[in-house]
Order: structure tokens, then C-alpha cells, then sequence
């Protein structure tokens, strides 16, 4: 047990946060485009200066940083309050993927306009019909010659209408058991045959689209990590996002009670003894998210794999953030009934978390099947 | 930045576990809970002081080990799975509050002996029912009656507190010291009502406000990290039972109105051993984290190692309830252990404080 950093962490620590303290462009104007925009600048300073990909190998434009080195990056970007990037799908995600299955050739292309925020990238998961059931989707695939035609819905899909690429599964073996029929392609956003329409959600944003796919083309070369292997490809895009924007999302979890915690202390509402103590289970589980996610790391660097608390902290994180939500609702007594606060809109943002990125049951289910060895379900 | 054990702390675990599991089975468990009249047997008592477990935290000037916190937290969290019934934590309470509050002849008396297993320990922990009368004078004739006073009946000598920070030993051979056994919830750690009938003490006599803070911290995440322990092994029983059992001609298990509880007791575990495993670091190595970890720990860990066997008991069903079955020892001490040295919700009102609230 040894939480001090070492002379490497602490020197990549520093280095960091003055570099942040010399670039950080401000707060983020309002609106759909210009905030887009925004983020888009944002991210090509990081890049300018190898702060976008930090974990990448170097020679794919990434610093090769060690995990610890990944986690103090997510730290001292939400401690400094640092403006989101615009490309999150393309860096948590598509690069990793690529990274872990992508031919040389893939990642000559692909690896370089992510980091730059020149291509932007979604995912092409979800379908109407096929939600926790991923394996289940219809969407179909049909090789013609040197290119695939495909037709099919896709549905959640973050960031379409900026997209260039869309990491899309589909169908290509409608006769083999169906987490083997699935191959993971890169499909060209930019094509009349992809009709993106987006969705308002509850909090009146339209961060996601449904996707309407009729014949559109993908050239053969586009397939990442064979073709009928797209369920392990997939596999790999989702632990992606669950291990490393877990992490992220702990520290403004902390940062965000921090705010609450704030506001307690200065309307007296902290004096309530029943406030009190929800306040402080808050910060206690703050603190156990955060821990976990310490332990996970060093136990990802020693074995290589996830151990079992990485399996928990999405499904705990979206605990804890809807919890700290409801406190601050309540913390507002009648006035929660006006919306005109921040409280309100993160209040109900968060009553997504415990769906978006795989539901808490079925990361229930995968806790109980994989870590506990309990029967499975199926 | 490593959050995981060293080569040398896993071995300390790795042995005990293998000693636990070897000379407390569940039967032993049982029968010392059960049927034995003291708890423990003196051989039981000679093999722990041969390992070294009494003088782990002990300072080596003080003949003891000098071993850290999150060595100690390892053991505790063995001791607690293996729900082995022996008084090496009152032993080890007793010893870490003398070497706090003691000066260098005071230590020099009683630690070694401790430390070695030769002379046991204990302290109590409530407060005197009725008050206690001689604390103000140093080495006064006390006068209290003591409740609920762990692992009393054999030992050698009990820390009492006497008021303000100060502390007294008690001879527990001495005229006017009288241990009446009690019933307990948790029949692995035997209780005692303890009267003093001025009783002669001796005052701890370089009492020092942070040093015994650090103690009593020290104490709560052994019992915190105990607690981890018997939600680990609950929770083990709980999913073999899912595994094996059938109903509707299925192992339920694939119930996920059964599987999802034990997820949920798998978070709670993971989170308590993060929890207990940060604070024990902090004691050793980063004394200003030091008391909000352990206040977080504690209260976390005191939820855990009650709720975990509780839910245990519901995946077990009938069988769960019954005194045949083992579960309910583990039961019991997790909600022991979620009572003694400050409950949840004292430790949630102390990390409120810590935080300015």
C-alpha cells in the first residue's frame, strides 16, 4: 500500500496543471453550435500539444501514459474545471478500438483526425429493438463486390449530427448463433442513405439521434478486427467507456458535492441533522467510487484486466450521482418547483446515468455472472 | 501510486488465512462459541502468540513487531472471515492505548508482556453506567460498574477510561475487582460486566490528545476491517447457496431477483475493504487524512457488515435462519462490530464535522 505518487507521477502531475493554468479557454458558451465549436478548439489545443490522447502509443500522436498517469489526466482536467472535448466518443472509444483491433493501415487513417477533432465519431450500437439485448440487433449487413450495403435503425446515437464516422454492428451472418453473425464496421456518416433525426430527452437537450440507414455503403477495408468478430469488438468500445469515463465522471461526482456541500454550509441547511448525515453518506460514497477506482487501476496494471471494482464503478457512480441530485432537489424545499436553476437540469440528466452505457441491472448481471460465478440467466 | 498489498503484506495474509482455515473451521467455531466455558483454549491462545499476532503494532522498542495499521487491518479482516473467537483485539486495543498514553515505565511494564502473549488485555469501552468515582485523583481507588467489557473474564489487566482524556489501568487479580460473565449478541467475543469496588489503578501517565485519537482510530478500522471479513464470507455463503440450490428446477441464482442482492453485497464488500484498506494507509502514512478515513471507513464498514449478512440470510431462505446453519455467528458479530467504537451514524456526524458542515 503506497498512495503517494511516484517522482514520475507528480512531475506528469505538475506539468500538467501548468499547462492547464496557461490554456484554459474559460467557460463554455450557451447553444447547441457554438458550444460544439467551442469544444472542438478546445480539443485541438490539447492536441497541439499531445494532451488529447494521453494514453495512446506516441507514435499514434498519444503520450503512452501508464494508467495512474490516465487518472491523475481526468483529475486535474475536472479540477480545473476543464471544458469537455468534442470528439468524447472518438477518444474513450473508437481509438481504443481501433488501438486493440484496428489493422496498421486503420490506424494510420483513423487514429490522427480523432485526436485532432477533425473526424468526429459516434456509436451505432443500440436499435429500437435491441437495448441490454445488444446481440439481438437486426440491423443487416450484405456484401456486394468490394463493399458492404446495409439497412437498418440505430437509436441513442450521441453526436450523429456532428459525426464523420459511426462505429457501427450489423448483422452479416444471419444463419450463424447470433453473437457470431455481428461484425463491427466504420461507416461514412457523410451519405444521403444515413438520415440522422435527433431526439429531445427529458432535460429539453438534443445530445442523441435515432439513425435510419437504407442501402448505404462501407467499403470491405472498413471492417475493424474481422468480419464476424464484431461482438468482441464491441465488447471491447463498451469496457472502454465504462473503465475510462468511469473515471472521469468520479471526480466531477466529487466536484459537484463539493458544490453542494457549499451550498449546505451557507444556507444552514447542514444543521439538519438528517441533511447532515445524508451529506456525509454522500462524501463517504464519493470517497469509496473514488477508492475503487484507485484499487481497479493498480490491479488493471499488475494483472492486466479489470479487476472486480471495475465491473461496479459505472453502476455505482450512477448511485451516488442520482442520490447527490435528489439531495440538492431537496435542499431547494418549495423553490425546487421552479426550473430555474442548475440543480434542476442535473437533477434530471442524471436519471439517465443508471441507463446510458449499459443498464444498472444488466451491470448487475454481469457482476453476479462474472465476478460472483452465479448461474447464468440464458 | 500502488493501492494494492506488498509481496510482504500479502504473505502476511496469505499465512493467516491458511492458519484460520485450519484451526477454525466452522465446527471450531461453533464449539468455542457454543460449548467452550472461556472461548478460547490456551493452546489456541500460545499458537496466536507464536505467529506474532499480539505484538504486531507494538513498537519494537516496546518489544513488539512495529508493524503498520494496514498490516494489522489484513489480520483483523482474516480473523473476521474465519470468525475465529480468541481476545486478541482487546489484547491489541489495550496495547495500542498504553503505548499512546503511557510513559517510557508504564510501557516497559506492560507492553512487552503483551506483546508477547504473556499477559492479556482489554478496555472498556462504555461508559460507566453509573458513574465512576476515584478517576480524579492519579492512581485512585476506582469505583464503577463496567458493561459489556469484551474478553474480560481472561484478562490480565483493563485500560478504564476515567474522564478528560485520562485513562487507568486495572490490575484484574486486584482486591475489589469483581467479572461477572453476560450473555452477548455475538457469542464468539464474550462479554463481561466488570465491577470496581475501589479497585486500585494505575493512571496512564503521559496521556497525549492526538496520540490516543490515532489509537482509538486505530481500533475502529481493526474492528471496521474485521467487519470486511465477515461480509466476505457471508456473501460467500450466499452465492454457494444460490449456485446449488434448485427451485422451479433451476439453481436460483438465475433469479436475478436473487442474483441482484448479491451484486448489491459485493459492491458493499469492495467498497468496505477500499474504505478500511485507505484508512489503515492513512494511519500509518498520512496522518491529516488520517481521522475522516477512518470515520469513513468505520461507518461504511459497520453498514456493510451488517447488511451484507442480513441479506445473506434472505438468498438462504429458511435454512438461513436456523441454528444449525453457520451464517448467524457472522450475523451476529457484523452487528456487533456495527455498535462498538462509534455506529454509523456517530462516525457520519464526526466526517460532517471533518468536512466543516
Amino acid at each position: 500500500m503506497d498512495l503517494t505518487p511516484t517522482p514520475q507521477e507528480q512531475e506528469f502531475r505538475d506539468q500538467l496543471r501548468a499547462w492547464l493554468a496557461d490554456n484554459h479557454p474559460g467557460p463554455e458558451p450557451e447553444g447547441d453550435v457554438a458550444g460544439f465549436e467551442f469544444r472542438r478548439a478546445w480539443q485541438r489545443r490539447l492536441h497541439d500539444d499531445d494532451w488529447a490522447g494521453v494514453s495512446w502509443p506516441k507514435e499514434y500522436g498519444g503520450r503512452g501514459a501508464t494508467l495512474v498517469e490516465q487518472a491523475i489526466y481526468n483529475e486535474e482536467l475536472a479540477r480545473a474545471q476543464a471544458p469537455s472535448t468534442a470528439n468524447v466518443l472518438g477518444l474513450a472509444m473508437g481509438g481504443p478500438t481501433v488501438i486493440a483491433h484496428g489493422s496498421e493501415e486503420q490506424k494510420r487513417r483513423y487514429l490522427e483526425p480523432i485526436l485532432s477533432a477533425d473526424e468526429i465519431w459516434c456509436q451505432g450500437f443500440s436499435e429500437p429493438e435491441a437495448g441490454s439485448d445488444l446481440a439481438s440487433l437486426k440491423t443487416r449487413a450484405v456484401r456486394d463486390g468490394d463493399e458492404w450495403v446495409v439497412t437498418g435503425q440505430k437509436v441513442w446515437t450521441t453526436l450523429a449530427h456532428h459525426a464523420k464516422w459511426c462505429m457501427l454492428v450489423a448483422r452479416t451472418d444471419r444463419d450463424a448463433p447470433r453473437h457470431k453473425g455481428l461484425t463491427y464496421f466504420l461507416m461514412d456518416m457523410d451519405q444521403d442513405a444515413v438520415q440522422v433525426r435527433p431526439l429531445r430527452q427529458i432535460t429539453g437537450e438534443a445530445e442523441f439521434n435515432e439513425l435510419f440507414i437504407e442501402e448505404a455503403r462501407i467499403p470491405h477495408e472498413n471492417i475493424v478486427g474481422g468480419e464476424g468478430n464484431g461482438w468482441n469488438v464491441a465488447i471491447t468500445t463498451l469496457m472502454h467507456e465504462r473503465a475510462t469515463l468511469a473515471f472521469g465522471l468520479q471526480i466531477r461526482v466529487k466536484i459537484t458535492l463539493g458544490e453542494l456541500l457549499a451550498e449546505a454550509r451557507e444556507s444552514g441547511a447542514a444543521e439538519d441533522p438528517i441533511i447532515r448525515d445524508r451529506l456525509a453518506q454522500l462524501y463517504i460514497e464519493s470517497e469509496v467510487l473514488r477508492l475503487n477506482a484507485l484499487r481497479g487501476l493498480s490491479s488493471i496494471m499488475r494483472t492486466g484486466v479489470p479487476g472486480p471494482e471495475g465491473s461496479l464503478g459505472k453502476w455505482q457512480w450512477a448511485d451516488v450521482n442520482q442520490a447527490l441530485t435528489e439531495l440538492a432537489v431537496d435542499l431547494r424545499g418549495p423553490r425546487a418547483v421552479l426550473d430555474d436553476d442548475r440543480w434542476t437540469y442535473r437533477y434530471l440528466r442524471a436519471r439517465a446515468n443508471s441507463i446510458e452505457g449499459g443498464t444498472t441491472e444488466i451491470l448487475k448481471n454481469i457482476v453476479a455472472e462474472r465476478v460472483l460465478g452465479l448461474p447464468r440467466m440464458r | 501510486m500502488r493501492f494494492e498489498l506488498t509481496d510482504d503484506q500479502q504473505a502476511i495474509q496469505r499465512a493467516a488465512k491458511e492458519f484460520l482455515a485450519s484451526r477454525y473451521p466452522a465446527e471450531e467455531v461453533r464449539r468455542l462459541a457454543l460449548e467452550d466455558d472461556r472461548g478460547f483454549t490456551d493452546e489456541q491462545w500460545r499458537a496466536v502468540a507464536e505467529l506474532g499476532w499480539p505484538a504486531l503494532v507494538v513498537p519494537e522498542d516496546d518489544g513488539g513487531l512495529g508493524l503498520g495499521v494496514v498490516e494489522l487491518a489484513v489480520l483483523q479482516e482474516q480473523l473476521g472471515y474465519a470468525l475465529a473467537p480468541t481476545p486478541l483485539l482487546s489484547t491489541v486495543s489495550a496495547a495500542l492505548v498504553i503505548t499512546a498514553a503511557g510513559d517510557d515505565a508504564q510501557r516497559t511494564e506492560w507492553l512487552p508482556g503483551l506483546a508477547e502473549g504473556e499477559r492479556r488485555g482489554t478496555i472498556a469501552q462504555l461508559p460507566p453506567a453509573g458513574g465512576l468515582e476515584g478517576g480524579d485523583a492519579a492512581d485512585g481507588a476506582l469505583t464503577a460498574t463496567l458493561e459489556a467489557v469484551p474478553d474480560a473474564a481472561d484478562a490480565d489487566l483493563m485500560v478504564v477510561p476515567t474522564g478528560h482524556a485520562r485513562l487507568a489501568v486495572v490490575d484484574m487479580s486486584a482486591a475489589g475487582v469483581t467479572i461477572e460473565p453476560v450473555d452477548g449478541l455475538d457469542p464468539t467475543r464474550r462479554l463481561s460486566t466488570v465491577t470496581l469496588d475501589g479497585a486500585p489503578s494505575t493512571t496512564l501517565a503521559a496521556p497525549d490528545a492526538v496520540a490516543l485519537a490515532h489509537a482509538r482510530d486505530v481500533i475502529a478500522v481493526a474492528v471496521a476491517a474485521e467487519s470486511v471479513g465477515v461480509a466476505q464470507r457471508a456473501m460467500e455463503m450466499a452465492v454457494e447457496h444460490a449456485r446449488d440450490r434448485k427451485q422451479f428446477g433451476r439453481p436460483i441464482g438465475v433469479f436475478q431477483a436473487v442474483s441482484h442482492p448479491c451484486a448489491q453485497m459485493l459492491l458493499e464488500v469492495e467498497g468496505a475493504r477500499s474504505a478500511v484498506m485507505f484508512a489503515a494507509w492513512a494511519l500509518d502514512d498520512s496522518p491529516d487524512e488520517a481521522p475522516l478515513a477512518a470515520a469513513m471507513a468505520k461507518a461504511y464498514a459497520s453498514d456493510a457488515g451488517r447488511r451484507v449478512p442480513a441479506a445473506a440470510l434472505q438468498v438462504l431462505g429458511g435454512i438461513g435462519f436456523t441454528w444449525e446453519h453457520d451464517l448467524h455467528f457472522w450475523l451476529k458479530r457484523g452487528r456487533a462490530n456495527a455498535a462498538v467504537w462509534g455506529d454509523a451514524r456517530s462516525h457520519r456526524a464526526r466526517v460532517a464535522d471533518l468536512l466543516e458542515l
